[in-house]
């Protein structure tokens, strides 16, 4: 190998070329000034019908005169939906935000990969096998915590399996989890077939996405677990901004791709399962509100994308609430006004916007 | 210095890479060239540790590839594949403060910025920093990904077909700037170049791959030859004197 002739090169660093660079030349999340105000003024709208709607929910239609006694304990017993609805639009906008992230993929929802069908099966078993009393037998802290872990198992079994081999690819491990989804859905649907009316009945109140199928005794341990998740993911935020730039830029910029990858997912996992054991299936939510965040925040660093995306949750979760108790008098199912008017608003933004 | 001994990869009985011995020296520009899937790229994507060996190892300046931390690695070799994973509402500036990530952290210090700049100002995208990557040509995006490899600063640079896509006039631009990184910032260049012309004016150093081998390596005068390049390209190829330099005509 001709080793003579190896280049004499300049010294190594970069020769003070006539720099243009000054100080009002910065690379911070929000790159302009435009931008920066629009972010703010965003946040503060949302934060303003945040906190409307969370007033509203405690005070409209209080049947006690403000202020009093009994005004505070029938606002303290309302207050027990805010918190989970707090609860479950946290979980489901960090969830959905950082498996988008992690799988580079901004039209799919962790709730596809296998956790509602999980959850809609283990719901309709219980019912199949025990009857109507199947749903009183899986409700219970050490039941909770059980489907807790059946659903972070399935899902990490399925990652570490699909992820860790030598052919571990992305793309087949969604292809794979949704095929099993569909194949779990497919055996509960057979098993509701073979339900009588009546226990058809107490089953479908379980299996639609609603505020109140959350018991507070669940509580002391979904909110320490969704906010070990949530936290780590936080911390996790310019690491993520790195996988978003895909598995061979990241690797390049010095990430471990596979292993940032698989801790993601498994927070992701924790935290999709609290909040899908908690009130059910809640498929469009989270899709929604990372799409809006992003149409919102306007920017890819996701410290702030994450805050916006729990926000817009919030906010769809509580209006959606709201609407459902005092307009329409059938408090409790929210999915359905989510998927309704959260899914025109997705649309409008599309179309007006052209981009996701 | 960019050592490869024995480097093995194989995909099937019949489709194999190596064993590949080759040594890429400091400094300058080494060109691969070679007909397609003769596995140039597969070699520069080992090389940067985005793809693993079956056998042999790799030494980049005195770095095992294989078991430095992908982290340190991060600071002594750079790598830009062909195809990107394409960020919406990611700015040409913010992508090439990414290159500041392995030294930084993603917390970018006032020293950063100033690299940041002066790389932004290497590739003349001063005006376009502010822009969208959904904004941009597909020229200007290949420029600001390039932008962003040099903001690593490492020694030791490897681009696979960054011509890609590029018109006349932004591929000459391109080789300039890159010849420019190599001799101005002492850049260590590797890249994967289709053109062999291309190679034969910027490159210092060529390496000719067929069949998953390194068949010949050596400076443009010994590679640009009627004999050399017809056994490399399995085509007749005559090269002529052109006017800057040595032309091959393979049409």
């Amino acid at each position: 190998m001709p080793e003579s002739n190896t280049i004499k090169s300049a010294p190594r660093t970069t020769p003070a070329l006539a720099s243009r660079h000054h100080l009002g030349r910065v690379s911070g999340p929000l790159p302009t000034g435009r931008v920066r105000r629009r972010y703010w003024i965003v946040l503060s709208i949302l934060i303003i019908l945040a906190l409307g709607f969370a007033g509203g929910l405690l005070a409209y239609d209080n049947p006690m005169p403000p202020g009093t006694p009994g005004f505070w304990l029938i606002a303290q017993m309302r207050s027990v939906n805010v918190l989970v609805m707090l609860l479950v639009a946290f979980c489901q906008a960090m969830a959905t935000v950082s498996f988008q992230t992690a799988t580079n993929n901004r039209i799919i929802t962790p709730s596809i990969m296998g956790f509602e069908s999980l959850y809609i099966a283990v719901q309709t078993g219980a019912v199949f096998f025990l009857g109507a009393a199947g749903v009183t037998a899986i409700q219970g802290v050490p039941q909770f915590a059980l489907q807790l872990v059946l659903m972070v198992g399935l899902s990490m079994a399925l990652y570490g399996w699909l992820l860790s081999g030598k052919n571990g690819n992305l793309q087949i491990m969604l292809l794979v989890g949704i095929v099993l989804g569909g194949g779990l859905g497919a055996v509960s649907s057979f098993m509701q077939r073979l339900l009588t009316p009546s226990e058809f009945d107490v089953l479908t109140a379980r299996l639609f996405g609603s505020i109140s199928n959350a018991d507070v005794s669940y509580l002391p341990v979904a909110i320490p677990l969704a906010a070990v998740a949530g936290t780590l993911l936080w911390l996790n935020a310019k690491r993520l901004n790195v996988i978003a730039l895909g598995k061979d830029a990241s690797t390049n910029l010095g990430l471990n791709h596979r292993f940032e990858t698989m801790r993601v997912l498994f927070l992701v996992s924790i935290l999709m399962a609290v909040s899908t054991a908690l009130v059910g299936p809640m498929t469009f939510l989270g899709f929604l509100v990372a799409t809006l965040a992003y149409q919102l925040a306007d920017t890819h660093d996701h410290l702030y994308v994450f805050p916006v995306a729990i926000l817009v949750g919030f906010v769809v979760l509580s209006g959606a609430y709201f609407v459902m108790k005092n307009v329409f008098y059938a408090q409790g199912v929210v999915s359905i006004i989510i998927e309704a008017v959260g899914g025109t608003v997705f649309l409008i933004f599309i179309l007006r916007k052209g981009r996701l | 210095m960019i050592s490869l001994s024995a480097v093995q990869k194989s995909y099937s009985s019949d489709v194999a890479i190596g064993p590949v011995d080759l040594k890429i020296p400091t400094g300058g520009i080494t060109a691969m060239v070679g007909p397609n899937g003769a596995g140039k790229s597969t070699l520069l994507t080992m090389i940067g540790r985005l793809l693993g060996l079956d056998a042999g190892a790799i030494e980049i300046a005195g770095y095992d590839v294989a078991s430095t931390a992908s982290k340190d690695l991060a600071k002594i070799v750079s790598i830009l594949r062909q195809e990107n994973h394409f960020v919406t509402r990611l700015t040409v500036r913010q992508l090439v403060g990414f290159g500041r990530f392995p030294h930084s952290k993603g917390r970018l210090t006032r020293d950063d910025e100033e690299i940041i700049s002066r790389s932004i100002d290497f590739l003349n995208l001063n005006e376009l920093e502010n822009r969208y990557l959904d904004q941009l040509s597909g020229g200007q995006r290949q420029r600001a990904y390039v932008a962003m490899v040099l903001a690593q600063e490492t020694d030791h640079v490897l681009l696979d077909e960054p011509l890609n896509n590029l018109d006349m006039k932004h591929s000459a631009q391109m080789m300039q700037l890159l010849h420019k990184a190599a001799r101005e910032l002492g850049r260590t260049i590797v890249i994967v170049l289709h053109d062999i012309n291309f190679a034969g004016h910027y490159a210092d150093h060529i390496c000719a791959v067929k069949d998953g081998k390194v068949i010949e390596f050596g400076t443009p005068a010994e590679i640009m030859t009627d004999e050399v390049l017809s056994r490399v390209f399995d085509t007749p190829v005559t090269v002529i004197d052109g006017p800057r330099g040595p032309l091959a005509v393979y049409y």
